[in-house]
């Protein structure tokens, strides 16, 4: 979009104001019949301007487009990187490893993510965590989940797992086993192809370009 | 002056049903202080009910069972009002009546769901029959249809009531304007996809033009019908600032949604424009404010009801405070980028939902419940409302400052130090500023609920209790 911000902000205002005015016209300012119009304008032209925006952001959000990651994305490493032009950490896609020792074709991501997506939303994932920090906030926000040191740091270990995805896979199977805390997650009854696909959503969200958001993870150390 | 000066006056069989609609409402009221007590006490002992009824459940009804009671209440407002505004009965009556107890009906199903099922396996069987696992959008999608009805029913209600009734008041413009957007953006929360941005996108479109614009205006329409009946006030100035009310509302909060576009995904220029409108928020929020204080300082605050007007004052300055500061302290992106995912939105949200809905709501079950116990009391007044309001007003404002210092411990250790990975997560919630303010949480939870239980009682007994300890108010 060729527009600013403050470009759309003036515009909206502006439109709204000039309107009014326009079709108030012999009505005083204080009167009933200008503020109708007020309210019925101000809200039409901010619909109008949401509606438009809309459609743009719809645009700029496509899987695999400026701002969120293919679905093959689960096949590469995902890092963070310090973007100097905007000033914040932006995810980066970096080389092929495979996603469980195997690569995914861009149907079957597709399919393994959606599946990720459903087990998400047929948990009510969002009634304790956060995801790209909308949730409840009783537990972790997920946003860079598979980023976190934790996971190699503590779990892998802990589960005996051998690589990154299989231990977040071991541990999502069974929480209580290995508990991390006083706060605890319940075992969700995953089935092993949830489990997996759940790793996968995981996987692709945090490849999510969130302008920044959470600022500096991973900076705990 | 459109008081009534018999002690009998007539009651439509609309009012009849926006009674079953208080009477539900304020059950299931109960329902979310207790379940949001379970919840606040697992903070405390996490192993609390952790196999039968983890945390996830029983929050999951604390926040379903909020939205359900307070558009329930608000819905009574206007089947309790509409008779008096348009000077008949309600058209479809019988209809309503229908939809009405198909729905508590399907509330009760819903409400066994989550606490019996609460989840199921990955399936869109489990997403139409179970929950839809969309924070305060879990209802499955049976019962989003069956909301989407009602709705319907509820439009043809009142379209049809002032259709018949050939009276058009700027009320009702803006009561027509407000339920078909409220009625139209709840389908935008009805799909699945697989792209969580645009998930999140539309869910806001249902939750924050809910409650941070159809909501509010709704609010803003029952508002001016409840101080036209408590003090009196003229039409042409409620209605002239209702206009004002709504202008601002919906030209500040229409693109003030951008605040919830900061992170998910969404392109940088909302950075701005939520940041800017959203800021502009709290502006019809003041104007609330000046125009409750000027209309009860007007009326020399001789309300007809005084446990409502207490609660039409309340809701002004509880509306602006948190609605318009919790949420104006956490809304500029250079501060969210911090507080975003914290509990300081849930201590906005506890102290917005009570400054502008619940308030809301207990102002229409005042003046219901003044009028329905025969013969009617003038001035309403006792003491009872009073302990009833207090005690439950000190338990949520504590709950509420419990949940700040929490979000201020997230946001600062979590977030801003601890980089926001599971470990700083821990590192926040066994802060002490943290851990050590979840007992008053417990405690002012317990607070509100006997409140509530004061309000009961009080309810139950309006009209009922000896004259003289009702009528020590103003003028008597």
């Amino acid at each position: 979009m060729d527009y600013g911000w403050l470009e759309i902000t003036v515009a909206a205002i502006f439109l709204s104001v000039v309107i009014t005015l326009v079709i108030s016209r012999g009505a005083g300012w204080l009167s009933w019949r200008f503020w109708r119009n007020a309210m019925v304008v101000s809200s039409v032209v901010m619909f109008a301007v949401l509606l438009w925006l809309s459609f743009d952001t719809a645009a700029q959000t496509r899987p695999g487009g400026e701002r969120l990651a293919p679905w093959t994305a689960i096949n590469h490493e995902i890092g963070l990187k310090w973007d100097a032009d905007r000033r914040w950490q932006a995810p980066v896609i970096g080389e092929k490893t495979g996603f469980f020792g195997k690569e995914y074709s861009p149907e079957e991501a597709f399919e393994l993510v959606s599946l990720g997506k459903l087990t998400v939303q047929s948990r009510n994932c969002m009634e304790c965590h956060t995801l790209l920090g909308n949730g409840a906030y009783y537990a972790p926000d997920l946003t860079r989940a598979w980023l976190d040191p934790w996971w190699e740091e503590r779990i892998m270990p802990m589960v005996g797992a051998q690589s990154h995805e299989e231990a977040m896979k071991t541990w999502l199977m069974n929480p209580p086993q290995y508990p991390q805390g006083k706060r605890q997650m319940p075992n969700l009854k995953l089935s092993d192809e949830e489990a997996t696909a759940l790793v996968a959503f995981l996987k692709w969200m945090s490849a999510t370009d969130t302008n920044g958001f959470p600022p500096r993870f991973g900076n705990y150390r | 002056m459109t008081q009534e000066t018999s002690t009998h006056p007539k009651i439509y069989e609309s009012q009849k049903l926006a009674r079953w609609y208080f009477v539900v409402a304020i059950t299931l009221f109960g329902a979310q202080l207790i379940f949001g007590l379970i919840a606040t006490y697992q903070q405390n002992d996490p192993s609390f009910l952790f196999k039968l009824a983890p945390f996830m459940t029983n929050r999951m009804l604390h926040v379903n069972a909020l939205i359900v009671w307070l558009l329930v209440g608000m819905m009574g407002g206007v089947y309790w009002f509409l008779p008096r505004e348009t000077g008949r009965e309600v058209v479809g009556i019988t209809l309503a009546k229908i939809i009405w107890w198909v729905i508590v009906a399907g509330v009760t199903v819903v409400i066994l769901v989550f606490l019996l099922v609460q989840y199921g396996p990955a399936k869109m069987t489990s997403i139409w029959f179970i929950n839809e696992g969309r924070e305060y959008l879990e209802a499955p999608r049976w019962a989003d249809l069956a909301i989407v009805l009602w709705v319907a029913i509820f439009l043809f209600n009142v379209i049809a009531t002032v259709i018949k009734s050939r009276r058009i008041t700027g009320i009702l413009l803006v009561l027509i304007f407000d339920l078909v957007a409220l009625g139209a953006l709840y389908t935008a929360g009805m799909h699945f996809t697989v792209n969580l941005t645009m998930d999140q996108f539309l869910w806001w479109w249902v939750v924050h033009l809910w409650v941070e614009a159809t909501w509010e205006v709704l609010v803003g329409v029952l508002m001016a019908w409840s101080l036209m009946y408590l003090l009196g006030t003229s039409r042409k100035i409620l209605e002239t600032w209702l206009f004002i009310e709504v202008t601002l509302v919906f030209g500040t909060g229409i693109i003030g949604l951008g605040h919830h576009y900061f992170w998910i995904g969404t392109p940088e220029y909302w950075l701005g424009l939520g940041g800017f409108f959203s800021a502009l928020e709290p502006l019809p929020l003041i104007a609330m404010v000046v125009h409750a204080v000027y209309d009860a300082g007007g009326h020399r605050l001789s309300a007809v009801n005084k446990a409502a007007m207490f609660w039409v004052l309340f809701q002004a300055f509880g509306n602006f405070i948190g609605a318009g500061v919790w949420g104006f302290m956490q809304t500029l992106p250079q501060i969210n980028m911090y507080s975003h995912g914290t509990q300081m939105a849930a201590a906005h949200g506890h102290l917005s939902f009570t400054g502008a809905y619940l308030s809301t709501v207990m102002v229409l079950v005042y003046i219901a419940a003044q009028n329905l116990r025969r013969p009617v009391q003038r001035p309403l007044d006792s003491k009872l409302w009073k302990w009833a309001a207090g005690v439950l007003l000190l338990g949520i404002v504590g709950v509420a400052g419990a949940f700040t210092l929490s979000g201020f411990t997230q946001t600062l250790v979590e977030r801003a130090v601890g980089g926001s990975t599971w470990a700083a997560f821990i590192n926040a919630y066994t802060h002490p500023w943290y851990a050590g303010t979840l007992g008053w949480r417990y405690f002012f939870g317990w607070i509100a609920l006997i409140g509530y239980v004061v309000l009961v009682w009080d309810l139950l007994t309006i009209g009922k209790r000896p004259t003289a300890a009702i009528s020590g108010g103003a003028h008597d």
